[in-house]
């Protein structure tokens, strides 16, 4: 159908579709008009919908509502005709859209009020011409201008249009946070009804006319290259529409996505695995032991550690390790791309839009105003979406077939061929006073290199304990295995690696664990206060059932405070995490209720990796392959979570990953009041608890 | 390939596909509906539920040709206007984060309720840990099954 000959209702439905947002969902009003615009962010029709562009990218992190809150404080609406849309790449969002580090609230948290307020303005001003009034004399008030002398009111939708027309004013000042009525208020989330009837767009969902389905064959060996292939036989596999190769692999195209895997099972490809075929865990950890008695890169150094160790009165020492992980999202890996002589299109979930964008640009060497990409909801992120590898792989399909490509990665691929968190290996010598208080730490880490100097020590160089004698190293072990952001990064591993071994200093000393960590955060009164509330909330020192301990363990991450306390117990076999206590000081809160789903969904994901996770090497290929061995926590398994916040006026924190890295240490300290035992390594295996 | 004739949301539906075709992919991707989510394609994580004849199965591993003459139903049948209790209830419970695993979630605790309809929490242990959610949403599908099996009891859909 040529649009000539559509209505104006169902060309916009399927011009919708085609960008694949929320708009699917947008009903116009009786005047059919596109909504008028006032600004990047905010749209509204002139039957009062009010559309918000959210220019960061949705993962179940609570972005759409939480910004939408952020918008619509001051632009004064109605929540309820409120819809949302992803607007895609666009120079208008800034120079780099993507959602990693928990930042989203942080990095919005001004411009999204600014521009609420500024289009609010804008529909003040278009009543004050109308009304022939001062601008300032006017109120603004659940999606109406009211003049408040005389009482006469225009609605939103009816000033739109000229609206759009005013100068924005630069004059604006925001809102004191104590006339906030929507920043603080738990609020549910905008896009829970379309995740309920499966109407939500995911990147997967994307369909395209002419489209083909198409999957990669990888080499099983991280680097290696395909030599030679034969496609024979995979083309004459019932559906299969063509074999393309491309730099990193050899796809298949059908007419479905299960064709295209069958026809990739009958593909022959001889590879060249290269150097990584020599790597396996158990070559990788001795290369990491190996390495200790020798000074790394220095990532921190506060006083004279080793001469303070020389002089301490006990001195324990420890070794730490922790496994590659998986980021396993439940959706898996995908995208949809559109490659024409001209113009690249690209439909996708990822957290790196702009990154997406550049590596369709990169590939096709078009320019920029011929690339388009559009953003579709993330099944879960986690970091492994920060990549735009999965999203080249699909360009160079489309480009290398000459068709619109849905690429869809198995969940063997996956898991596969992920940028992994790194494994990392940490040697940790303290050295307490004759009273028992801790005075000097000297911590080397080595792992693969990730995300810079910084991230491998993380959790560690800056913990918020004021030692008074601290050295941290770090030897970068590269053997060429991908790895990449986790949920929390460096603090993941790191954060497990203090917070446990500061538990083994305490119990040397005989020292209570909460009385050790008060101590030592005498300077760190916003750490100090979630401890307290924490160790108050559960109860701390007070007794509990026969076969049941508590640990506690903190983290100080992306830019917030996260203090857990775990009550566990060992039964039938298996660790059971019966409750969790967490204060979480995230400064000043948008969504109370996004936050309380974060703490939640962050010990859910650090508590899988603890208790589960786990990808290991053989000849430089994964072992693990589906969920069967790599599994992942379960509802039966789930604790009981009593989230705490401390409400304050301090500029937002990020809440996403927060709660991750203080999860697993405050198990394992607990299973260490409980059996004695001290987990260094995880994921914690019960045979190794007695 | 073979004609395979079944019932889909309680219309008449005939599919032309090859009979090892998984049901997922033939809903998926031949006839458009993609509200059922792949996730593991090996009945690992449940994010394919669907209801054959009124039971909970795993989409991925149900080849097309089996389904001769039987009833699927996938989310887009559950209801047309979010009446279901469990989709009720899981609006009130605020449950979804990235909501991709949500399709299979709900599913599984509907066919739990229409067999089960004041399930403990460990008949919910028993039928939903079959179902994976990554971002942790445990603790509101667990409440949210409580309170569908409410509403459930206080009048079903309305």
């Amino acid at each position: 159908m040529s649009i000539g000959k559509m209505n104006r209702r169902s060309f916009l439905s399927a011009a919708a579709a085609a960008t694949g947002g929320l708009l699917v969902k947008f009903r116009l009003g009786a005047a059919e008009t596109a909504p008028s615009k006032l600004n990047a962010f905010v749209h509204v029709g002139t039957d009062d919908s009010v559309l918000l562009y959210i220019h960061k990218a949705e993962m179940g992190q609570g972005t759409v509502t939480s910004l939408s809150m952020l918008l619509a404080e001051e632009l004064q609406c109605d929540w309820k005709k409120i819809r949302t849309d992803f607007p895609g790449v666009s120079r208008e969002y800034g120079g780099n859209q993507g959602v990693v580090g928990s930042q989203s609230i942080r990095t919005s948290w001004e411009s999204l009020r600014r521009a609420g307020a500024t289009a609010r303005e804008m529909l003040k001003e278009a009543a004050a011409q109308k009304w022939n009034v001062d601008r300032g004399t006017l109120r603004a008030e659940n999606s109406f201008i009211v003049n408040p002398s005389g009482g006469a009111r225009l609605s939103y939708g009816s000033l739109a249009e000229a609206a759009s027309k005013v100068t924005p004013a630069t004059n604006i000042t925001l809102k004191d946070p104590s006339q906030f009525h929507i920043i603080g208020k738990a609020t549910k989330r905008l896009d829970t009804p379309s995740k309920v009837d499966g109407s939500a767009s995911f990147g997967i969902d994307v369909r395209l006319p002419g489209m083909q389905y198409a999957v990669l064959a990888r080499c099983p060996v991280f680097g290696g290259k395909v030599k030679r292939f034969d496609a024979t036989k995979a083309k004459a596999v019932p559906g299969v529409k063509s074999v393309v190769a491309i730099p990193t692999g050899v796809a298949v195209l059908a007419d479905n996505t299960w064709s295209a895997m069958q026809g990739r099972k009958a593909l022959e490809i001889e590879w060249d695995e290269g150097p990584v075929a020599a790597v396996s865990t158990a070559s990788l950890t001795k290369t990491f032991a190996g390495l200790m008695d020798q000074p790394g890169q220095p990532a921190r150094k506060v006083g004279d550690a080793e001469t303070a160790l020389a002089g301490a009165a006990h001195k324990i020492e420890a070794v730490y390790q922790v496994p590659f992980l998986a980021h396993a999202p439940m959706e898996p890996l995908n995208a949809t791309a559109n490659v024409r002589p001209d113009s690249v299109e690209v439909w996708a979930s990822t957290q790196g839009q702009t990154a997406a964008f550049n590596e369709a640009r990169r590939i096709t060497g078009l320019a920029p105003e011929a690339v388009k990409v559009y953003t579709k909801y993330m099944g879960g992120g986690f970091g492994r979406r920060a990549r735009s590898d999965y999203i080249g792989e699909a360009v160079e399909v489309s480009k290398a077939a000459g068709v619109p490509v849905k690429l869809t990665w198995s969940r063997e691929d996956d898991l596969q061929q992920d940028w992994y968190r790194p494994a990392s290996y940490g040697h940790f010598v303290g050295g307490l006073d004759q009273d028992g208080w801790p005075v000097a730490w000297i911590a080397r880490i080595a792992c693969p290199p990730f995300g810079g100097g910084g991230t491998a020590t993380e959790g560690i160089a800056n913990m918020p304990y004021d030692i008074p004698h601290l050295m941290v190293d770090y030897h970068p072990v590269d053997q060429g295995i991908p790895v990449s952001y986790w949920r929390s990064v460096g603090y993941s591993q790191n954060v497990f690696f203090a917070e446990s071994f500061l538990d083994e200093l305490a119990a040397a000393g005989k020292k209570d664990p909460v009385e050790v960590r008060l101590r030592l955060l005498a300077n760190q009164p916003r750490v100090k206060a979630a401890l307290e509330l924490a160790a108050d909330k559960a109860g701390w020192g007070k007794p509990l059932p026969a076969g049941h301990a508590r640990g506690v363990a903190l983290s100080n991450n992306v830019g917030s405070n996260t203090v857990q306390i775990a009550e566990v117990s060992v039964e039938r076999g298996k660790v059971r995490v019966h409750r969790v206590v967490c204060a979480v000081d995230c400064g000043h809160v948008v969504n109370p209720w996004g936050v309380e789903q974060q703490i939640q969904s962050g010990i859910v994901f650090g508590l899988t990796a603890a208790l589960k996770g786990g990808i290991t090497l053989d000849r430089g290929r994964v072992e693990q392959s589906n969920f069967h061995q790599y599994d992942v926590l379960r509802i039966d398994e789930m604790p009981k979570v009593e989230v705490h916040i401390i409400s304050s006026q301090a500029a937002p924190g990020g809440i996403g990953e927060a709660s991750t890295p203080a999860i697993a240490p405050a198990m394992c300290n607990a299973l260490f009041a409980l059996t004695g035992k001290r987990v260094r390594k995880l994921p914690v295996k019960f045979e190794e608890l007695g | 390939m073979a004609v395979v004739q079944f019932t889909l949301n309680g219309r008449p539906q005939t599919v032309d596909a090859v009979p090892a075709m998984p049901l997922l992919w033939v809903l998926r991707d031949t006839l458009g509906m993609e509200g059922t989510k792949f996730g593991c394609g090996m009945a690992l994580c449940g994010a394919c539920t669907v209801h054959v004849n009124g039971s909970p199965v795993r989409s991925c591993m149900t080849p097309v040709s089996s389904l001769a003459g039987k009833h699927v139903v996938t989310i887009e049948g559950l209801s047309a206007d979010h009446s279901h209790p469990c989709q009720r209830a899981w609006i009130e419970e605020d449950v979804p984060q990235c909501g991709y695993c949500q399709s299979g979630q709900i599913m599984t605790a509907a066919a739990l309720l229409a067999k089960t309809s004041n399930p403990t929490d460990a008949d919910i242990d028993e039928a939903m840990r079959g179902n994976i959610c990554r971002c942790g949403a445990y603790d509101g599908i667990r409440k949210a099954i409580h309170r569908a099996a409410e509403l459930q009891r206080s009048g079903g859909a309305r």
